[in-house]
């Protein structure tokens, strides 16, 4: 089956969008490979022989157009479905935020990702907060909302494990999350184009249990604590 | 199909929509132009009115002015109209003359839009200055460039008129001049008068 | 109206440059739009090559910095659309065919459909000579985003982007003017007898993209001008330090940028609709059912823009309304598709060239369409927005109508045009070339994408994910595929430019087809009808009983 070409899949919503993926190809690839194969059908049975006319069949009534209309009917009803199976999955996705154990500002810039954590008090924004470039760590099975930003063109967070894309727009901060459920280590890509510097604009995520993360948050706040500045929107 | 039916429509006109097409031209140019300007319209709509603070940068448009003009328009369409009745009626001398008053009320116009702009860029108010601005000058220049290009094609059809050629372009610039009037109509309140 | 009728221009000037005859004025549109598919052909080699041989030194362009592969990219995708689609599908067809298709003897406006003609060559200019500037050309996508394209602090040049916008500015004025005319050329100039629904489908799609490009651009022009003040007046209508909106400006581009994909489609289903009748004896299946779909689709397409910014950063819950919308887009194409095979049924099928392509053309369309339900989709495209997959959609949803049948078109209308049979197993062997490489090119794409490989980026090495065999195996054949579709346009132009010099002569009517254009000489005179036409009929009455031949012109007596 093609999933099989999905890239790994590493967030608790990963595999609903997988899933969505296969069924709508399942679907229309059916309708393609039937209509391709009717068209070939027709175009070979129907082949100039002699002494066989063509019909004449205008289809100016309705009862011939049915021809037509009904499997257009019919597509509707697949379309409707699809967009029913598909609705709650964006919904759950996009438009919903469950409660969340970590807050990170991811910022994009000309061809960085930054990403800013709130450090002790949780709170952005703040003095304890601290930065780090280029690589995002986040606690495994925790629900992490993000604030997006871009600082001068517009990016896109994109992170093909955890089928997050989300675009960065400058003057707005845009909230999402993720729940990441399998440990390892997983790139950032930058999906928007952004510059002469758009190829290059990749980052790491480290998905880590929460000992490791803990540890790692510590020595970012020991190390960033004294020359934190206060970062943020602008 | 009886042999009536053909005769009948050997040697008969082509088939139209029972407009003239210079009309019909018109009327798919200005529906371009509607999507242009209405879309800007939409635009600025939505926009001051989710930035009630703009009124503090809108008082300083010369409601004056705009108003002046507004009537200078309305006249100059007047006679657009007054332009089409005479060449209709095949007085085209009489026709001439009335798109030259018209052509008059679009000097008029562009004079004090001229005021306008120096008298506001002399005092700070430049495009750059905020949105408000940036929005002003992008609606009223757009829309005095259309008043050029009437001008121009006005002067055009006022030359050949006066010899009696092409009367029927005396209506067409003036459903366009009308557009143009129109057109300053929405920009007016919104500008100038929405502070 | 046309009154250059009754004195035919002289001298080589007046005939061939400064020409207002519409099948002179088509010809120019043909030929620049063929001159600029040959540069944007030549820019997808160096995308193909540049990603599987990243870093390497293209033959016939040298090496390739990312700074040029983005502006590479960016003239690809412009001159495609603007400079290949719309002048070659809309202009060129349209104009040669609509006077010829309805008995006409020109268009309504034959000066201003020559100004619209210098108008679109200047802009041709304006966007070929922005390769040459300091900075080089523009670099920020087709779309041309802002803040990045607002500035060149953002992308560099300040002159390529400027000239772009300028470029297409002048291009849009071009097809306002064209449009202009082919709407009431259409609905006012019709032969005696021809009722709107005797008009062939060919003229109605063509009106209906016309008045869907001149009712969608406006917008787009605004926000032309907008992007052009914030770069050289320093306003901040994109802007967000200046309380401006980037966002503002992706949506006046997508309410002009849905409706032109089918300003594009619907000409090119037009070429498609004339063909299969002629090629299998038969009325069109539906006539009036076809042009109805068009309409619906027509209207619809100003209302599925934000399909393109799903993930934008719009307001989540706009998304489900506009894919309801976008699925639905797909009922009425889905009508004109069916109402096309639906025509072959129990036909008399001649497999010439001009029915390959088009037979082709609905082969490969049908999985750009089907695959559009994937990105029209809201949480299938949070993966599948900006990767190959979108690609390849849109190459598979616009390659049947801009290629195959602007080729089916050439094979058909090229006696017309020019007086001469274009040779057929030329056509044969161009046609098996096209078919094959066209997939062998875009098919392994869908697969890119689903393997995540984002698009508009200049070395998929980068990329852990990206950086093995099998990635590289499908650029191979992506890149094999674009060299064989490039070679294999060969036997076309050698097709051309034979045929122009010693091609068989055409008769008038060389295929037997019903409509106007083939009942006056191959190629028609200055002023096309000798004596206007009468139409009895509408134009696919192919096997009719009335007859006892296999067709019926429009304009013989009944
Ligand atoms: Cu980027
Ligand atoms: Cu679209």
């Amino acid at each position: 089956m093609f999933d099989s070409w999905l890239p790994e899949a590493a967030s608790s919503y990963a595999e609903k969008i997988d899933g969505l993926l296969v069924f709508i190809t399942v679907i229309v690839g059916a309708w393609f490979l039937a209509s391709e194969a009717l068209l070939v059908y027709l175009a070979l049975r129907y082949r100039r022989v002699e002494g066989r006319p063509a019909a004449y069949i205008p289809a100016n009534t309705l009862r011939v157009m049915a021809v037509v209309l009904v499997p257009c009917v019919v597509i509707l009803v697949f379309d409707l479905v699809i967009d029913a199976v598909a609705a709650p999955v964006w919904h759950e996705i996009k438009e919903t935020q469950p409660p969340h154990d970590a807050l990170i500002r991811v910022s994009g810039e000309q061809w960085a990702w930054r990403f800013f954590y709130p450090g002790p008090d949780g709170v952005l924004d703040s003095a304890d907060d601290f930065e780090v470039v280029n690589e995002m760590h986040v606690p495994v099975g925790a629900v992490v909302l993000f604030e997006l930003v871009a600082k001068d063109v517009l990016h896109s967070l994109w992170i093909p494990a955890l089928r997050l894309k989300q675009d960065a727009v400058p003057g707005r901060s845009i909230r999402g999350w993720f729940k990441a459920t399998r440990e390892g280590r997983y790139e950032i890509i930058c999906a928007e184009i952004c510059g002469f510097g758009h190829t290059l604009m990749k980052s790491g995520l480290v998905v880590e249990n929460q000992t490791a993360y803990r540890a790692w948050l510590d020595s970012q706040q020991g190390t960033q604590l004294a020359e934190a500045g206060h970062p943020g929107q602008r | 199909m009886d042999d009536s039916t053909v005769a009948k429509l050997e040697g008969a006109n082509l088939e139209d929509l029972g407009i003239p097409t210079g009309r019909l031209a018109m009327w798919w140019f200005l529906a371009s132009e509607i999507s242009i300007f209405g879309g800007l319209v939409c635009i600025f709509v939505l926009l001051r009115w989710r930035h009630p603070e703009w009124a503090s940068e809108a008082v300083h448009t010369i409601n004056a002015a705009g108003a002046l003009n507004t009537v200078v328009l309305l006249t100059s369409s007047l006679s657009a109209v007054l332009a089409h009745q005479a060449a209709e009626d095949g007085r085209y001398r009489k026709a001439a003359r009335l798109l030259g008053a018209t052509f008059g009320g679009g000097v008029i116009f562009l004079c004090v839009k001229a005021y306008e702009y120096s008298h506001e860029i002399h005092a700070g108010f430049v495009p750059a200055r905020s949105m408000f601005w940036s929005f002003y000058y992008l609606m009223t220049g757009l829309h005095a460039l259309h008043v050029i290009g009437g001008m121009v094609a006005m002067f055009v059809i006022m030359l050949s008129v006066r010899k009696g050629l092409n009367p029927q372009r005396v209506e067409y610039v003036g459903i366009y001049w009308h557009f143009v009037d129109i057109v300053w109509i929405f920009l007016f309140p919104l500008l100038y008068l929405a502070s | 109206m046309a009154h250059s009728a009754h004195h035919p221009p002289v001298g080589f000037l007046g005939r061939y440059v400064f020409s207002t005859d519409h099948k002179v004025i088509a010809k120019q549109y043909l030929f620049t739009g063929i001159f600029m598919a040959l540069v944007g052909g030549f820019l997808a080699y160096v995308i193909r090559m540049q990603l599987t041989f990243p870093g390497e030194s293209i033959p016939g362009y040298g090496h390739v910095s990312f700074v040029h592969y983005n502006a590479v990219v960016t003239l690809h995708g412009t001159i495609m659309i603007f400079w290949v689609a719309m002048p070659v599908l809309l202009a060129a067809l349209a104009n040669f065919l609509i006077p010829l298709m309805i008995g006409a003897e020109d268009m309504a406006f034959p000066r201003l459909n020559m100004l619209s003609y210098w108008i679109f060559l200047l802009s041709t200019v304006v966007l070929l000579s922005s390769f040459f500037v300091p900075g080089g050309a523009a670099a920020g996508g087709w779309t041309s985003y802002p803040p990045l394209s607002g500035s060149a602090a953002f992308s560099g040049g300040q002159w390529g982007v400027s000239l772009w916008i300028l470029a297409v500015a002048l291009e849009f004025a071009a097809f306002l003017m064209g449009g202009i005319n082919f709407i009431t050329t259409a609905f006012n100039m019709r032969a005696p007898g021809m009722k709107l629904f005797d008009m062939p489908i060919m003229v109605w799609l063509q009106v209906v993209a016309a008045i869907v490009f001149m009712l969608s651009v406006g917008p787009l022009i605004a926000g032309a001008v907008m992007l052009l003040l914030d770069r050289l007046v320093g306003t901040g209508f994109f802007d967000p330090a200046a309380g401006g909106d980037p966002l503002l400006f992706q949506h006046l581009f997508w309410f002009f940028g849905h409706p032109e994909v089918y300003v594009v489609l619907l000409p090119g289903f037009g070429v498609i609709g004339e063909i299969l009748p002629v090629f299998s004896r038969k009325p069109i299946f539906g006539y009036r059912m076809i042009i109805y779909a068009t309409f619906v689709t027509g209207v619809m397409s100003f209302i599925v823009w934000a399909h393109h910014q799903f993930i934008a950063g719009i307001d989540p819950r706009l998304a489900t309304p506009f894919s309801i919308t976008t699925i639905l887009i797909s009922v009425p194409i889905a009508i004109m598709v069916f109402s096309y095979m639906a025509t072959l049924w129990r036909g008399s099928i001649e497999f010439k060239t001009p029915m390959l392509f088009a037979l082709g053309a609905l082969a490969v369309f049908l999985l750009g369409g089907v695959t559009g339900i994937h990105n029209g989709t809201p949480a299938a495209d949070i993966f599948l927005h900006d990767t190959y997959f979108v690609v390849a959609h849109f190459h598979y949803a616009l390659i049947p109508p801009v290629f195959f049948a602007f080729f089916a078109a050439m094979y058909y209308w090229f006696p017309k045009m020019f007086g001469r049979m274009l040779n057929e197993r030329l056509g044969v062997a161009h046609f098996v070339f096209t078919f094959f490489f066209m997939n062998l090119t875009f098919l392994p794409m869908f697969l890119l994408g689903f393997m995540g490989h984002q698009r508009r980026i200049a070395d998929p090495r980068v990329f852990d994910t990206l950086r093995n065999a099998q990635v590289e195996n499908l650029h191979w054949l992506a890149t094999i595929g674009a060299i064989g579709l490039l070679l294999g346009q060969i036997p076309f132009l050698v097709n051309l430019v034979m045929s122009l010099i010693r091609g068989e002569r055409a008769e008038a009517n060389p295929w037997r087809a019903n409509t106007l254009e083939w009942t006056v000489p191959s190629p028609p005179g200055h002023g096309n009808f000798e004596r206007q036409p009468v139409v009895y009929r509408g134009p696919y009455e192919y096997s009719s009983p009335e007859s006892s031949e296999d067709f019926l012109p429009q304009n013989a007596a009944p």
